[in-house]
């Protein structure tokens, strides 16, 4: 063929536009988190952690009187049932990390972005979709496991009750933090775009970092250590306080753990439109 | 339509594109050439919008690719590197890409069915082979049934019967009135399927021509063929023109910088009968080894560039 008949236009059909809506994202999302295997599992083992607080009463209950006296008479048991929430908080935060990451490690995330190449209607859905399945999920299963716990506690009649003071705080508070922890974490991921990196980040931010504040001094400890993320957290839902850790009012540490949640997630939302993948 | 207007993308201090401007027209096939680390798949991103050029545009269907409301309708691509989560499901890969545009699952079937994948639909991509890998990203750039189709190196990995599917794919995609945009190293491949070729190098054009015009261009120095009972004197009189003469075999010549105009004037003026006088033509991988290495970029100094002859 010619260069001149080569150059020739043919028509193209006209077509209406029938455009990508943050609610048709939002559905690729879902379709995205519940078609992977490791998804499934580690959401499942992950929340199913919750349930821990119940073979960790029956593991108190069977040794009551080897007990110390003070640990009985001051029995956290609220706290104590509800204490799965720390290994839920492990596998959430991995999991949020890796909703994003693993798309930039396959290289999924360019046929994502081809899809819907203004990139932040991504964000919402994955941001919305884990947290609202962690939401959902996760206030069952802190039912269950306070009601549970409560049975168990009773052969010892230190078993709490809804209206125990702190309680329907700390039932509801666990999914809240859980939930604000998914938003957290996929903020962190989409910042750091690489699953080693978010993993080792939030692991650092989470676990390690209270730990070198504990070694400061008095004054600067009980500055900063309310404010860690972890320690604005736990204010929110744990009952039994310790004067000792100077933590913040509840709402107040509530509050400021949404405030880095919002931050990491507007800095990620940022950076996601002005970079390149 | 793809319309890039002098492009430049520079990643720090290496500039990867540089003021590069092209037309891809619909309804033909047009490759995409260049030497590895010429800036093909770095066009390809700016033209899908997943890097930001550092100026100049490039639009499709005369907008960005960020502005188009429903993109996979507009244009489908399948990038190099497989871009595919590969602990999901073919399947499932292509219903979370549809759902954006809020493309039903008939389709998805479709394109199953298109791209022979039929059988291992609900398996996971990770256990997928190179060639069915290449399938599947056939498939998604086909989902929205766009009006351009960008594919990267679509034949890599793909066994002969598969090369031949593509190939048919590609043209008729281009009969219907798309436009096709395809990368391919193999040489052999693109001229067969390409009518138009976009060459480039070191992130500059350079040729924006139909294949034969670029065969025809980097022929310019081929070789002719010449066969004469006298061709000892035909030799001696060539190469007091400083013409570069081979024998090849008995009363055959080789004859490089002469054309056969020259050749025949030559021997019309000296008496000498010619039998034959063919002008060799060379195979469009020649003519780009040609045309990439004579262009100033790829200049290395080292060997004149050798011919391979195809008779």
């Amino acid at each position: 063929m010619s260069a001149i008949a080569a150059r020739t236009r043919i028509p193209v059909r006209s077509r209406t536009p029938d455009p990508v809506t943050q609610s048709r994202v939002f559905r690729s999302e879902w379709i995205k988190l519940w078609s992977l295997r490791s998804t499934r599992w580690s959401l499942s083992l992950g929340l199913l952690g919750l349930l821990l607080g119940i073979p960790n009463a029956a593991f108190d209950m069977s040794r009551w009187y080897s007990l110390p006296l003070q640990t009985r008479l001051h029995y956290k048991s609220v706290d104590n049932a509800l204490i799965g929430w720390h290994f839920s908080e492990l596998a959430i935060g991995v999991l949020g990390v890796l909703v994003i990451s693993g798309e930039y490690s396959t290289g999924m995330i360019r046929s994502t972005f081809m899809a819907v190449p203004r990139r932040l209607p991504v964000l919402w859905a994955k941001v919305v979709g884990f947290a609202l399945v962690v939401l959902v999920l996760s206030i069952p299963l802190t039912f269950i496991d306070f009601f549970g716990s409560s049975a168990v506690m009773a052969q010892h009649h230190v078993n709490p009750s809804l209206s125990t003071p702190g309680a329907l705080r700390a039932v509801l508070g666990i999914p809240l933090f859980l939930t604000v922890l998914a938003v957290f974490a996929v903020g962190l991921g989409a910042l750091l775009r690489n699953t080693a990196a978010g993993i080792g980040t939030f692991a650092g931010i989470i676990f390690v970092i209270p730990g070198f504040v504990g070694v400061l001094s008095t004054s600067l400890k009980n500055a900063i250590n309310p404010y860690l993320p972890s320690n604005a957290a736990s204010a929110f839902f744990t009952v039994t306080r310790d004067p000792a850790d100077h933590l913040l009012h509840p709402w107040v540490g509530f509050a400021v753990f949404c405030g880095y949640a919002a931050v990491l997630l507007a800095a990620a939302a940022v950076l996601l439109v002005r970079r390149d993948v | 339509m793809i319309e890039v207007q002098n492009l430049t993308k520079r990643y720090g201090e290496r500039v990867a594109v540089e003021d590069l401007s092209f037309v891809v027209e619909p309804g033909v096939v047009t490759g995409f050439l260049g030497p590895n680390g010429a800036g093909k798949s770095t066009t390809m991103r700016l033209i899908l919008g997943l890097d930001a050029p550092s100026s100049g545009t490039a639009l499709v269907g005369g907008r960005a690719y960020h502005e188009i409301p429903d993109p996979l309708r507009e244009i489908g691509a399948m990038l190099e590197a497989h871009a595919i989560h590969t602990g999901r499901s073919a399947r499932n890969h292509l219903r979370a890409l549809a759902a954006t545009h809020g493309i039903g699952d008939a389709r998805v079937e479709e394109v199953i069915d298109l791209v022979g994948l039929g059988q291992v639909a609900n398996k996971r991509v990770g256990t997928f082979s190179l060639g069915m890998g290449q399938r599947l990203g056939i498939a998604s750039s086909l989902l929205g049934d766009p009006l351009t189709v960008v594919l990267d190196e679509p034949v890599n990995g793909l066994d002969p019967e598969g090369i031949r599917w593509v190939r048919e794919l590609l043209r008729g995609l281009a009969a219907e009135g798309k436009t096709v945009f395809l990368s391919s190293h193999m040489m052999s491949e693109m001229a067969l399927i390409a009518e138009r070729l976009v060459v480039i190098g070191k992130g500059r054009l350079i040729a924006d021509t139909s294949v034969e015009e670029f065969v025809e261009k980097a022929s310019a120095g081929a070789p002719v063929q010449v066969r004469s009972p006298r061709a000892e004197d035909l030799r001696a009189a060539l190469e007091r023109m400083r013409a570069d003469v081979d024998s090849v075999g008995d009363g055959e010549l080789l004859v490089r910088g002469s054309t056969p105009g020259q050749i025949g004037d030559l021997a019309a003026e000296l008496g000498i009968p010619l039998h034959g006088l063919t002008p060799q033509h060379i195979s469009l991988e020649d003519a780009f080894m040609q045309i990439t290495r004579t262009s100033v970029e790829f200049h290395t100094g080292s060997e004149k560039p050798e011919l391979k002859v195809v008779a």
